[in-house]
């Protein structure tokens, strides 16, 4: 009876949780033992987990240690120019959750929730004995108002907006780097001080901007009629994804500056940058080649029959089809290049990771019981882990979106 | 109708071969279409039919023989194939709709970018040319949301609004459900009697029957037989479609 009407409402489930239990996980006796004894492993774990979570004093030597996390080495009378470049993100971001509603909007207001909560944090512990950042509360909280702004302006003047936005988003990444790096009136920060999870997020994300458009010519090179064109395509990309990343890493810091002039030099973050990014574009070109392989070939004929020239069709049809069709696979491949890039510290660049083991390893900790390793790396994981999550969880949401109308 | 007055050929293919690999697809094709004319080309599966039609826009290279298409001659000059292009549509089997563009989108798109006509221009246009396949209020969706009639009277709509002088069907029915063969029939034979010069390859026979003025034969990659629809149909002279004839009607 019970379970005729669970059937009949499924929204409404009138099972009680009694029956449920016996249904699913006591229905025979060795189901019994197995439930029993799964739920006595879960509760070791989370106890324990929560217990050392609630009770461990290791917290301490992350928040004395937290603008080290953010920004690394970065001058602090200089941080506020991090904090400016953020506060500007959160502008357009709220701006472009305003405009385009829907997806960007979600994301928008899961940023400026972080923001806000982690400005609530920054305030229960004011500047009495640790150093969190200069004004560190003030920012988060006014950098999560001009968010709450920018969706609520950005929504009433959406039309207007559109491609200021677009354009602004562009020049995001270069005006970003110039305040981050000075030059132009500000006071040089060298990158060899950039460090934390500012240096993750730089190379990571010059990593996806630039190897995208790399890895799409790659790609479509290797289709090319043109041999030249083609064989150095197949070469790039059979050479690069032959080599593990580190090797990459490695070529890039020691035997760039040997084809380079003397007078040629480029600092360790750079080289880093181009190795990522060399690396991703190789993988991506191949991603989009399945895509572009998995388009029936009537679509490509259907527009020449049109009188669309090659790049036409290839801009206006294939592409957009191609792209479309491998979202998973390229947010996928954008997850694990923001986690590789954690191997820049064999190269000596101090990103999220190298930093959580300098902080660990400060002798301040050296007699703190069971040490601050585990505190530190919980910390960073959590934040490797809401990156990689939004990543993931967005591209879910494009999905579906997308496939809205297509079928 | 069959208009016998000797106009300029707008179609002239002389000697046209092609070969895929080892095997000869297409063997001394010579034909010659008026402007006006409508073609069905017919023939076994396998007789190269469709290669034929699609050497025409040169979606296939044929490797011997002059194919001449309103007086542009098809070379492997790339401004020569886009010029012919411009001036021939055709529809596929397939239908070969952009499935991630609109209805609207997928018409507008090549007067868009390859007459370099406005936006409003087009968009006039396409309105007109679905109301003249019937699905005018079908406009704003998509692709995978139409039936394969729907669809393909779209492709027709789609490869018309370039107002090309010659439209290309290759097997434009056969992939539907016999309940939307009629509904697509019925757009091509209302396009034939507007005059336009159509080369059709279908086995719809009812359809060349009544529009045709000439009828093709292929077989094993020649032309064996071509006359008007009664000569065809009351008195083959070949073996070949005396058989084909009589297993398909």
């Amino acid at each position: 009876m019970t379970t005729d009407s669970a059937r009949a409402r499924p929204t409404k489930p009138t099972v009680v949780l009694w029956d449920w239990l016996r249904q699913n996980l006591f229905n025979t006796w060795y189901n019994a033992i197995i439930s029993v004894v799964i739920a006595f492993l879960l509760y070791q774990l989370l106890s324990n987990l929560l217990g050392w979570l609630l009770t461990t004093q290791g917290w301490i030597a992350v928040l004395t240690n937290i603008r080290l996390l953010f920004v690394g080495r970065y001058p602090p009378d200089q941080v506020w120019r991090v904090e400016v470049v953020v506060a500007l993100i959160a502008l357009l971001t709220g701006l472009s959750g305003g405009v385009w509603k829907g997806i960007v909007r979600n994301l928008a207001t899961g940023f400026g929730l972080i923001l806000f909560v982690l400005s609530l944090i920054a305030f229960t512990f004011p500047n009495d004995g640790f150093n969190p950042m200069i004004a560190a509360p003030i920012f988060l909280l006014g950098s999560s108002a001009l968010l709450a702004l920018g969706i609520w302006g950005g929504s009433r003047i959406a039309e207007r907006l559109r491609i200021p936005l677009i354009i602004s988003w562009v020049l995001l990444y270069p005006i970003g780097i110039l305040i981050i790096r000075g030059g132009v009136g500000l006071p040089v920060v060298e990158t060899n001080l950039w460090g934390g999870l500012l240096l993750t997020l730089i190379l990571s994300s010059s990593g996806i901007i630039l190897s995208f458009p790399l890895g799409v010519l790659l790609a479509l090179g290797r289709r090319s009629d043109l041999p030249i064109v083609k064989g150095f395509c197949i070469a790039y990309i059979e050479l690069i994804r032959g080599i593990p990343l580190v090797t990459v890493l490695f070529m890039a810091q020691l035997m760039l500056p040997l084809f380079l002039p003397d007078q040629v030099r480029i600092d360790s973050v750079v080289r880093a940058m181009v190795a990522v990014t060399l690396f991703s574009a190789a993988y991506l070109a191949e991603n989009v080649r399945g895509g572009l392989q998995s388009l029936p070939r009537g679509q490509a004929e259907a527009a020449r029959a049109l009188g669309l020239n090659s790049v036409q069709t290839t801009l206006l049809i294939t592409l957009p089809q191609a792209l479309r069709a491998i979202i998973p696979v390229l947010v996928g491949q954008f997850i694990s290049l923001f986690k590789d890039t954690s191997l820049v510290v064999i190269v000596g660049l101090i990103d999220l990771l190298g930093i959580a083991r300098t902080i660990y390893s400060q002798a301040e900790w050296k007699d703190f019981t069971g040490g601050v390793w585990r505190e530190t790396l919980f910390v960073v994981a959590v934040i490797y882990w809401i990156f990689s999550f939004t990543m993931s969880r967005t591209s879910k949401k494009i999905e579906e979106k997308m496939s809205v109308g297509y079928r | 109708m069959a208009d016998q007055t000797n106009q300029e050929p707008i179609i002239i293919c002389e000697g046209v071969n092609k070969w895929y690999g080892e095997f000869h697809a297409l063997r001394d094709v010579s034909i010659r279409v008026r402007r006006g004319e409508v073609v069905v080309i017919c023939g076994p599966s396998g007789s190269g039919k469709s290669t034929f039609i699609r050497t025409i826009n040169r979606l296939e290279e044929h490797q011997q023989g002059t194919i001449i298409v309103d007086g542009i001659e098809m070379t492997n000059d790339i401004r020569n194939i886009d010029a012919i292009r411009r001036e021939t549509g055709m529809v596929f089997q397939q239908f070969n709709l952009f499935p991630h563009l609109t209805v609207m989108q997928n018409i507008t798109l090549a007067p868009i970018w390859v007459r370099k006509k406005t936006r409003k221009e087009s968009d006039a246009k396409a309105k007109e040319l679905l109301e003249r396949v019937g699905i005018v209020e079908q406009a704003q969706k998509f692709p995978g949301q139409l039936s394969g009639g729907q669809q393909q009277r779209v492709a027709i709509a789609r490869a018309l609004a370039m107002e090309p002088r010659i439209m290309l069907f290759d097997e434009p029915t056969s992939a539907l459900d016999p309940e939307m063969v009629k509904e697509v029939l019925d757009v091509m034979k209302e396009l034939a009697r507007g005059g336009i010069t159509m080369l059709c390859v279908t086995h719809e026979m009812g359809f060349a029957r009544e529009v045709a003025d000439r009828i093709v034969f292929m077989d094993h990659g020649q032309i064996v037989e071509e006359g008007n629809p009664e000569q065809i149909f009351s008195a083959p002279q070949h073996e070949r479609t005396k058989l084909f004839l009589s297993q398909i009607l």
